[in-house]
């Protein structure tokens, strides 16, 4: 099997689930508990926090653990509006956010808040005077995403954060679910006041994510009930995910140390292979303005779904677009705000790598395609 | 705006000393107390080496991350104020470049800066004002934006001509103040898990006290989550000297004795002045010198001053209460800084407040406490609690030993 859809998302690390069952089993106790029991797992949750805050390097009372990084965003971005529309009804974002973002300034702009909506440039990101432009008085929150899911852009997320700090009361988040463990990133420096992750993207379970929001900046919960959290998320705090999630940051941050390089030779390895063949133009920027997990590109003429099917026989498996949309068979937004013309925009792939794949996967995924290619186009004249 | 420069080369940090200065002969001894607590709370990070000279002292990074290293140096006794800086020939050019890349680093839009320059060593081809000149001209030319500030500049480039080499730096970050740990004595402190006595704990190591902690553990009376509390807050307090070393006290037998000997109104003076002599009996045997509390004036029924004039009956070892005039909220701002409030603020019952009678007094007589006290002989007991203290020494956080539980994360 030839996985290529890290970034839909990955699979995880043995030790991962190791943990993960180690202490449903033997830690099974409700860390609110007041008896041995409740207290071993309360330890445990303790030390999850700590290990995350410190992989961060942020404070461990400024981790809140989640289901993921749809309630992540969710939570920021409703949680900011009903704190804060007394002082504005104004939020600026981009043009290609997640649908977590996006649906929910749609339910926004419903309630009678005005999103500026920030394009992007030919490389897939959006400029800093573009968003400063935008600031108006009523202005409370500005969020971006770090790297794009679709096409791998970055974003100048630290930059932006800096130039707000000259305006404290706008709270700016980053979700940083496709950027943690591939593009480092400085939550102090850049200025960021919440900052999203979820674990199943770095090899951690499904159903676990981090929320960072900054030390003195609280926002009204989305979830109300017992009070877990510091009162922030109430539910049973799920102990073995959370721990789970603290040993794969660490462990995918190690990765990012280590094995960066590697995957940047296996990214340029694509890149240069994938131009070669006639009729594929790749959408994914340049080196320093995206990050080498993602190359996104079309092939001219040849119907998406088809071609992945095609892969999927020879055990190689990419994706279309952004998987939580590509069953509905719409265009990708990313892709159009680029620049890139619907009709390629239609038959566009995203090859997803992580910190596992090699140099002899990508070749044979170049000579598949090229196989796969030739074939169709005898098929389909 | 501008692109932002190379990560920046340190190479190693100038610390600049507190009080010592004026310390005349101790001032050695001073110094090398301190190089010992540097020495000791960088222990994780084997590469450094620390030179330590009349004046200043100087961690040389030797590739450690300077950052890090800050951040341990941030917590320390005695050091007034440090610099990260950086070690060049004595070529302009070579300084040009390394002011450059610092600056743009530390820039954001709207920054000041001005150049310090200091020739310890006048034979330098150029002089001071000239020196102040041709930085200040490269910084101007290659960082849009920047702006020349001579009295308020948020950038300060500090530049130091010596015969051997130059240095630069930019930051001054301020340190904790206070002496350096031991160069006051060893005292112990009577630890419940509250917000104050961390913050007692702190303030006299501050002023250069080597402190160990004391804590009253009541199974079942008090939960296991009582004592994780203290532990977690002590190695809290490890993060200032390198370490810390906490005495738990078992103290069941003892508290249900009192219950049964002592009138309700008078058990919480009984029990104060029990864990007194204990802790005295400890600070005996540790060769320490005095008795620190968490106390404040009038906060509870056990401060108020014939409560401690009660209690304090049982020793003549000095008792030092370094919050007895500060304010609860003060005290949880301390709290806060030192990063021991959300622990404190966890909500288990210790053994304080888990006897404490329904209308305590809250001015006991001492002749009262006495004459009650006199039916029973506590000794054997308190000598019995002493002999069966559970010692733990804790190190800085990071520096935790490889557990079973650590093998999940």
């Amino acid at each position: 099997m030839i996985y290529l859809d890290n970034s839909a998302t990955t699979k995880p690390f043995p030790e991962v689930i190791e943990s993960f069952t180690t202490v449903s089993q033997k830690y099974f106790g409700n860390p609110s508990s007041i008896h041995r029991i409740g207290m071993e797992s309360e330890k445990l949750l303790i030390q999850a926090r700590e290990q995350i805050a410190g992989l961060l390097e942020v404070k461990s009372n400024e981790v809140f653990f989640t289901s993921g990084g749809t309630e992540g965003n969710n939570t920021v971005l409703k949680g900011i509006a009903r704190s804060y529309k007394s002082r504005g009804n104004h939020i600026i974002t981009t043009t290609i956010e997640h649908d977590s973002i996006h649906k929910v300034m749609e339910q926004l702009e419903d309630d009678g808040f005005t999103i500026s909506y920030v394009p992007v440039d030919e490389f897939g990101q959006v400029s800093i005077e573009d968003i400063i432009k935008n600031i108006r008085k009523e202005t409370i929150l500005v969020s971006i995403m770090h790297v794009n899911n679709e096409i791998g852009s970055i974003q100048p997320v630290e930059e932006i954060g800096k130039r707000l700090t000259n305006y404290p009361n706008i709270f700016f988040h980053v979700d940083g679910v496709q950027g943690i463990g591939k593009k480092a990133i400085s939550i102090n420096k850049a200025n960021i006041d919440a900052y999203t992750i979820s674990a199943h993207k770095f090899h951690g379970l499904k159903g676990n994510g981090v929320l960072y929001i900054k030390e003195g900046k609280r926002i009204e919960p989305l979830l109300a009930g017992g009070g877990q959290e510091n009162t922030f998320r109430s539910g049973t705090e799920n102990v073995a995910g959370a721990v789970a999630t603290a040993k794969a940051l660490r462990m995918q941050l190690q990765n990012q140390k280590e094995k960066l390089p590697t995957l940047k030779q296996l990214n340029v390895y694509l890149r240069e292979e994938l131009a070669m063949i006639e009729g594929i133009s790749i959408h994914t920027p340049a080196a320093e303005k995206s990050v080498p997990h993602i190359v996104n590109f079309s092939i001219e003429g040849i119907k998406a779904e088809v071609f992945v099917h095609a892969l999927e026989e020879r055990d190689i498996y990419i994706s279309t677009t952004s998987a939580c949309s590509s069953k509905t068979n719409k265009i990708s937004k990313t892709l159009l705000g680029i620049g890139v013309p619907e009709q390629l925009a239609e038959s566009s792939f995203r090859i997803s790598l992580s910190y596992e794949n090699t140099i002899e996967e990508m070749e044979s995924v170049i000579a598949a395609i090229k196989d796969i290619q030739e074939w169709l186009r005898g098929v389909m004249k | 705006m501008v692109e932002r420069g190379n990560e920046v080369k340190y190479d190693r940090i100038l610390i600049r000393y507190g009080e010592l200065s004026t310390k005349g002969r101790n001032r050695k001894q001073f110094v090398d107390k301190l190089k010992r607590t540097i020495a000791k709370s960088l222990e994780g990070y084997p590469s450094v080496s620390i030179e330590a000279k009349r004046e200043r002292m100087y961690v040389m990074l030797n590739g450690e991350k300077e950052e890090e290293i800050s951040k341990v140096l941030k917590n320390i006794f005695g050091i007034q104020s440090f610099s990260p800086a950086v070690k060049l020939e004595r070529d302009i050019e070579k300084v040009k470049a390394a002011a450059l890349d610092i600056v743009s680093s530390l820039y954001k839009e709207g920054c000041t800066f001005k150049i310090s320059a200091r020739r310890a060593d006048k034979e330098f081809e150029l002089d001071t004002n000239e020196i102040n000149q041709a930085i200040g001209g490269h910084l101007l030319k290659n960082i849009s934006g920047l702006k020349v500030d001579v009295k308020n500049p948020d950038i300060n480039v500090q530049i130091e001509v010596r015969t051997e080499a130059i240095y630069l730096s930019c930051e001054n970050i301020p340190g904790a103040g206070g002496l350096p740990s031991g160069t006051s004595g060893k005292a112990m402190l009577m630890l419940s898990g509250g917000l104050d006595s961390p913050v007692a704990g702190y303030l006299s190591m501050k002023r250069g006290l080597e402190v160990e902690g004391v804590h009253f553990f009541s199974p079942p009376f008090t939960s296991e989550r009582a004592k994780q509390k203290v532990i977690d807050i002590s190695e809290k307090l490890a993060s200032f000297n390198g370490h810390f070393v906490l005495h738990i006290v078992p103290f069941t037998t003892i508290q249900q004795l009192i219950h049964k000997q002592i009138p309700e109104n008078y058990t919480m003076t009984a029990t104060r002045r029990i864990m007194l002599r204990i802790t005295d009996e400890i600070r005996r045997r540790k060769e320490a010198l005095a008795i620190i509390t968490g106390e404040s004036l009038g906060q509870v029924a056990s401060q108020t001053l014939e409560s401690m004039y009660a209690i304090n009956d049982v020793t003549n070892t000095p008792i030092l209460r370094p919050l007895i005039t500060t304010d609860k909220t003060e005290i949880i701002e301390w709290a806060k800084k030192i990063d021991t409030h959300d622990i404190s603020i966890r909500p288990y019952e210790d053994c304080c407040t888990v006897f404490v009678p329904a209308s305590p007094k809250t001015k006991p007589k001492k002749e009262k406490i006495q004459y009650y006290e006199s039916f029973t002989d506590f000794e054997p007991l308190i000598e019995e609690a002493v002999n069966h203290i559970e010692t733990i020494i804790l190190k800085r956080e990071e520096k935790k030993k490889e557990t079973e539980i650590d093998s999940l994360f």
